[in-house]
């Protein structure tokens, strides 16, 4: 039976591998982007725009990693506060509120989605909290719960000298070769949990581990039905599906390779009949499931799904960000595609002019030709007219 | 064998620690060779307050200091909740704040203005290099801050090497600079231990430099400018020497002979100087202090016309010398580590000569 299986894999491998060669004639989309876009005031700074969505009279969300994350300690603990806000301007870029300030939930941002309501919905993968405003800005529902406390990991300091009379190399971190990516962020213990400078967090489990709770997750989806499909996450690897009150239906994935499973299932979105595509990106593939989480499909030729998005309207279309890694300058494009994973074009590249993308993370497409990037590494929104 | 290992580790801390302070007695470098021969340059502060802040608003260790074409003076401090950059009138009038709340500010080191009046902003703390247009708004970035969950990465110890440096990320840099085409250099940094070339859209170009003793190795690369000819002036501090290295990162030469250049600086116009600071150090050793703190003015060639200054903590003193401006040839902006101050120092170069 397993060896059937793989047989089946590599044949399945032939047939996408297929289309990697078609990739080479992918036509390229013409586009614009408009310059200073979105206009702050002057105390106010953007930080990693991880996230970016518009709702229904195109007014503008941005869901940022700003300011410096908080650690308090109390008693044998430490606390996490801010680093995550939450702007809103109007469809002209103009700046009209902060909503969330000083929110709870607010650690580390992930992304922002509106749902058809006009609601906002954030996902903030620091608190491990997916958190959905009315279209006024009062919390209205919470997925997920915070951890109490959180582990301060920290690697063991390098057997270091005193510090020597030029000063200099007392304290601090360098920078070293890492990628938003899985596996970099607290783990295990959580609530009542002790602070501990220590080895760093556990490894995550990658276990799909169903349930109400999540562990880094990253974007959200709705059905028709107002059903609510969670990617969970950087460390748990799996799909969650709640009905429209947020009770718990079932969820499906866990680390790995294989069909149904996920590395870093980082963005989800779902078409009018309410199948679910999940961006797969280390596994450098799109996975798409009907409504119950069964395996349809999958695309594995649009490079790594950073960030997807699909139209809504009668005929609907998937754009699909192969975003740049945050410590190189490759790749960048985003594909435009039929919901079937037919390549109509794509556009765009890795750089820091206007026009070019560092490191996009999240995509609006409410208008099929106006497409909104979050970018992670320029710190900016970038609203983009195609002419296809 | 339990108590055994208690008397060898409590030894073992004896020798250490007994060693450490005879470090401490030893540690104490020659005066700079260029001292005992390079004649006094006059000088005048503006005064310890130079700098006049609003009631409630205080500077903290002064890091970086930088004027642009309107005499305006940017000042890049460690200070608040995490690090802050203020603006202040050619008269030393506070005028504002950019950047409050920045994600890319946690440990300020060094500010410079290129030549279209953008204020450049490096962070050692996020392992940034921040771009702003002169009306105070984010251009460019290079480097990312680590993620939040991260948590803390050991600094690797100064006789360890580092590991290897990659193109977009940063280990704790220092400097920026640019050449005439708009082509960036950072001196990055303490981890790092390198010069690296960017285009003027943060593409990379090339990198030079691993830690260590060698030439065009680095012991902290820790402030850096350009001529120019587009030469690259790099303070590689701990090793005591300030190495130039052409546009394309060849090392050209070497000039050992005006101690720990903590911070440099080549004047604009025809005829170009290069200042160099021996600052005092600041963990406030004041053996070390005591042959330290002076500043040279050289020709590019090396060749030392001058000093001014030294080590203390009145005004026309220097408090550990982290950064200096010289768009005017004689008249310097220092900014102080120790001291939490900015002095604009007045040369007074003719009345040596005389």
């Amino acid at each position: 039976m397993r060896r059937t299986f793989q047989i089946l894999l590599a044949a399945a491998g032939m047939f996408f591998a297929a289309p990697l060669f078609a990739q080479l004639t992918v036509p390229e989309i013409t586009y614009d982007s408009a310059p200073n876009l979105l206009k702050l005031p002057d105390n106010i700074y953007m930080g990693e725009a991880v996230g970016v969505a518009t709702n229904s009279k195109g007014h503008i969300y941005v869901f940022t990693r700003t300011g410096s994350t908080n650690v308090t300690t109390g008693t044998n603990r430490a606390f996490v506060r801010s680093s995550s806000r939450l702007f809103e301007f109007d469809q002209t870029g103009k700046f009209v509120r902060e909503m969330g300030q000083g929110l709870y939930g607010f650690i580390f941002a992930h992304a922002v989605r509106v749902d058809p309501q006009d609601n906002i919905w954030v996902i903030d993968e620091g608190s491990d909290m997916v958190i959905k405003f009315d279209p006024e800005g009062h919390v209205i529902m919470t997925m997920g719960r915070k951890p109490e406390a959180i582990r301060v990991p920290a690697a063991m300091p390098m057997a270091a000298p005193m510090p020597m009379m030029q000063g200099g190399n007392a304290a601090g971190g360098p920078g070293g070769p890492m990628r938003e990516g899985p596996g970099m962020m607290m783990g295990g213990q959580r609530e009542g949990g002790a602070m501990a400078m220590g080895p760093a967090r556990e490894a995550p489990t990658g276990a799909g581990a169903p349930g109400d709770n999540f562990d880094r997750p990253t974007d959200v989806a709705w059905d028709a039905a107002g059903n609510i499909f969670v990617a969970d996450g950087y460390n748990n690897s799996r799909v969650a599906k709640f009905d429209k009150d947020g009770k718990y239906i079932k969820s499906w994935g866990s680390r790995g390779t294989q069909p149904s499973q996920f590395h870093t299932v980082h963005s989800i979105a779902t078409d009018a009949k309410g199948n679910v595509y999940v961006g797969d990106r280390e596994n450098r593939r799109i996975q798409v499931f009907d409504n119950d989480g069964n395996f349809k499909s999958m695309y594995i030729n649009v490079g790594a799904p950073w960030a997807i998005c699909i139209t809504p309207g009668q005929h609907q279309y998937l754009y699909s960000s192969n975003s740049n890694g945050t410590a190189d300058m490759d790749n960048g494009e985003i594909y435009k595609m039929e919901l079937d994973g037919k390549i109509l074009g794509k556009f765009g590249s890795a750089g820091k002019q206007l026009k070019e993308f560092g490191s996009v993370h999240e995509m609006d497409c409410r208008n099929p030709n106006e497409v909104y990037v979050g970018e992670l590494t320029n710190w900016r929104v970038q609203k983009l007219t195609l002419h296809p | 064998m339990k108590r055994f290992s208690i008397v060898v580790a409590f030894s073992a801390m004896v020798l250490f620690t007994s060693s450490l302070f005879a470090q401490e007695r030893n540690n104490v470098p020659p005066p700079a060779t260029a001292f005992a021969t390079a004649p006094e340059i006059p000088y005048d502060s503006a005064g310890a307050n130079y700098l006049k802040f609003p009631a409630g608003l205080y500077l903290g260790e002064a890091m970086g200091v930088a004027r642009n074409s309107k005499g305006q003076i940017l000042v890049y401090t460690r200070s608040g909740e995490a690090t802050r950059l203020f603006q202040f009138d050619s008269e030393g009038n506070y005028q504002r704040e950019i950047g409050q709340g920045l994600y890319g500010f946690a440990m300020a080191h060094g500010v410079r203005i290129d030549s279209q009046d953008n204020i450049w902003a490096v962070d050692e703390g996020t392992d940034m290099v921040i771009k702003f247009n002169p009306e105070g708004r984010v251009m460019m970035l290079l480097g990312r801050r680590p993620e939040y969950g991260e948590g803390l990465i050991a600094t690797p110890a100064n006789n360890a090497v580092p590991p290897p440096a990659v193109p977009y990320r940063f280990g704790r840099p220092t400097d920026i600079a640019w050449d005439a085409q708009g082509n960036i250099f950072i001196s990055d940094g303490y981890t790092n231990s390198r010069v690296v070339k960017y285009d003027k859209w943060g593409k990379f170009i090339k990198s030079v430099g691993t830690r260590g003793t060698e030439p065009s190795q680095f012991n902290t690369p820790h402030s850096i400018q350009t001529d120019a000819n587009g030469n690259v002036y790099v303070a590689d501090r701990g090793n005591r020497r300030i190495q130039v290295l052409s546009n394309d990162l060849t090392l050209r030469a070497i000039y050992d002979h005006v101690g720990s250049p903590w911070a440099v600086c080549i004047t604009p116009g025809p005829h170009q100087y290069l200042y160099s600071s021996n600052s005092n150090p600041d963990n406030n050793n004041s053996n070390v202090a005591a042959v330290t703190g002076e500043i040279y003015k050289m020709e590019l060639d090396g060749t030392v016309l001058g000093k001014f200054g030294k080590a203390g903590k009145l005004a026309k003193e220097f408090t550990t010398v982290h950064a200096m401006d010289c768009r005017n040839p004689n008249e310097i902006m220092t900014a102080e580590i120790t001291g939490w101050r900015v002095q604009k120092i007045t040369l007074h170069p003719q009345a040596a000569a005389k």
